[in-house]
């Protein structure tokens, strides 16, 4: 049972005062010892940039990598390791390539039933002349969608690594105009004729990934060197007119969802027996080949807007 | 055809020699450069044009255009370098 | 050793070129010089694969005069298989090359020593 006291009374008691002994709130010789009253702390700026200094001086000393006679003997040691196991790699490598069966003939495993049914029904089944095409735009389209999205992340990455704000944007253009030519009048000569041939010619690859050599990865890549000529002659005020961050959102959004959408509806009918809507047309005319053509344009316009993105976003830190 | 591959192929080591022994990086970014253009002349000689048009405009075009630009904006970090010293002591 | 070194020169070729950019990786200090050992070791298993469908004395695959006979063209399938991973390899170098900008504008250096050192005298 224990009584009540006031706060008063508590406080003359010893526990009250021992305890707050013990936690430290009150000193014991305030008052009884004499004292010299305590100078307040000040920051010496000399004293800290000295210390700072020895610092340095004890961290130069103990990661003296030049004068460092294990590190050296270290590095002898790993460069020679290194060309040993190279050495050795290659010898393994080379006994093994020594025991594959022989380059050209038909008898190779890798030339079995998969790669035939390719060959023999592809025109057949994907209406396509060149069989490349047939089968990364049909047969395996779940990989080129996967590729098309790698791509995509790889500029979303390369943006946040080298996004800049607009202030340091402004300063990273006149930077980059210290480096550049502007307004040089041989390679604007130069690009007025050669922009639009780049760019023909990859729409044509484009257009004609299914009935020869080309497509969109090819097609699209060429386009993009053409608009990066075209940025380099004329600069990044002519190509904002047509081409900004928002162009290139939607162009990949659309892309992507048109791709993804129809090889849906295609993988769809093809694993359910349904009759598809999309003509097969005549193997060899443009349209033809079902929805390889217009897939092919999809992936060239990823690829075209990603290598313009990538080469913008070198230079400036954003479109 | 064969003796025309032999000869790309010892292109292509040499190329890849080359880069590691250059002391220049715009050097070394070159010889990349030429590495890719002997392998898409090698792909034509293994039948497979659609990998040469992709070797062409991507290794020895996208690539190394990519390579410059990261080349030049390196000098451009260097030659703004002793601005952004400058702020820091002033700071 | 095997009876057909010489025959499959090309993969022979493919080998070295791999162990060549595999040693640039190991022994350059210079991070552009790594990657472009990087994109040899790519290039190196393209051609590997490329010379696996390879078979001597047919065509590319693409239909000539409407012959679909398995006779007549090479394997397709290494093709498609490097060209998905040719514009792989490029969007991979983008952001290779993106990280090293980064790592220049922090420590002022490409050296890989220098910047592991300056890291350890950051004390991290």
């Amino acid at each position: 049972m224990s009584r009540k006291k006031t706060a008063e009374e508590y406080q003359k008691t010893f526990a009250f005062r021992f305890f707050r002994w013990l936690s430290g709130e009150k000193d014991p010789y305030s008052g009884e010892v004499e004292m010299q009253p305590q100078k307040e702390y000040q920051p010496d700026p000399e004293a800290a940039l000295r210390r700072e200094k020895e610092h340095d001086a004890i961290m130069d000393k103990v990661y003296d990598t030049e004068h460092n006679k294990w590190m050296h003997l270290f590095h002898r040691l790993y460069q020679a390791t290194s060309i040993l196991f190279c050495l050795f790699l290659i010898a393994l490598l080379l006994v093994t390539v020594s025991y594959l069966p022989a380059i050209g003939t038909v008898t190779r495993p890798v030339n079995n039933e998969v790669s035939g049914r390719y060959i023999e029904k592809g025109l057949e089944e994907t209406g396509a002349i060149n069989i490349v095409a047939g089968m990364i735009l049909d047969y395996r389209a779940f990989d080129t969608l996967g590729e098309s999205h790698v791509l995509f992340v790889a500029t979303i990455t390369v943006l946040i690594l080298l996004r800049l704000n607009k202030t340091e944007k402004d300063e990273a253009e006149v930077n980059d105009r210290r480096f550049e030519p502007k307004n040089d009048a041989i390679l604007q000569l130069v690009a007025t004729f050669l922009v639009p041939i780049i760019i023909i010619f990859g729409i044509y690859i484009i257009l004609n990934g299914h009935l020869g050599p080309g497509g969109g990865f090819s097609g699209g890549a060429v386009i993009g060197a053409g608009l990066v000529l075209y940025l380099n002659a004329f600069g990044f005020k002519k190509t904002e007119r047509f081409f900004t961050e928002k162009t290139y959102k939607w162009v990949c959004f659309f892309s992507l969802s048109f791709y993804c959408l129809a090889k849906s509806y295609s993988f769809y009918t093809g694993a359910n027996q349904l009759h598809s809507v999309i003509p097969k047309g005549t193997p060899g005319a443009i349209l033809s080949s079902g929805l390889i053509l217009p897939l092919n344009i999809a992936v060239g316009l990823v690829v075209a807007c990603t290598i313009y993105a990538f080469y913008a976003m070198f230079r400036k830190g954003g479109f | 055809m064969t003796a025309f591959q032999i000869i790309l192929m010892g292109l292509l080591i040499v190329c890849a020699v080359s880069v590691s022994f250059s002391k220049n990086l715009l050097n070394a970014i070159l010889i990349y450069m030429s590495f890719s253009l002997v392998m898409s002349m090698l792909w034509i000689c293994l039948e497979s044009p659609d990998l040469a048009i992709t070797e062409a405009a991507v290794g020895a075009g996208i690539t190394s255009v990519l390579f410059f630009v990261t080349l030049k904006k390196i000098h451009a970090i260097d030659a703004s370098e002793p601005d952004t010293k400058e702020e820091k002591e002033n700071e | 050793m095997g009876p057909n070194l010489f025959t499959n020169y090309g993969e022979a070729v493919s080998a070295i070129l791999f162990c060549i950019g595999f040693t640039n990786l190991l022994l350059q200090t210079n991070l552009i010089k790594k990657i472009i050992g990087l994109n040899i070791m790519d290039s190196a298993i393209y051609l590997f694969l490329a010379e696996k469908g390879y078979i001597a004395g047919r065509i590319a695959p693409i239909v000539v005069n409407g012959v679909t006979s398995t006779e007549r063209y090479i394997n397709p399938i290494p093709s498609g298989l490097v060209l998905t991973g040719i514009v792989v390899s490029v969007s991979v170098t983008a952001l290779m090359l993106s990280l090293t900008i980064r790592l220049y504008t922090r420590y002022h250096t490409l050296d890989l020593d220098e910047i592991s050192t300056q890291l350890k005298k950051e004390g991290k």
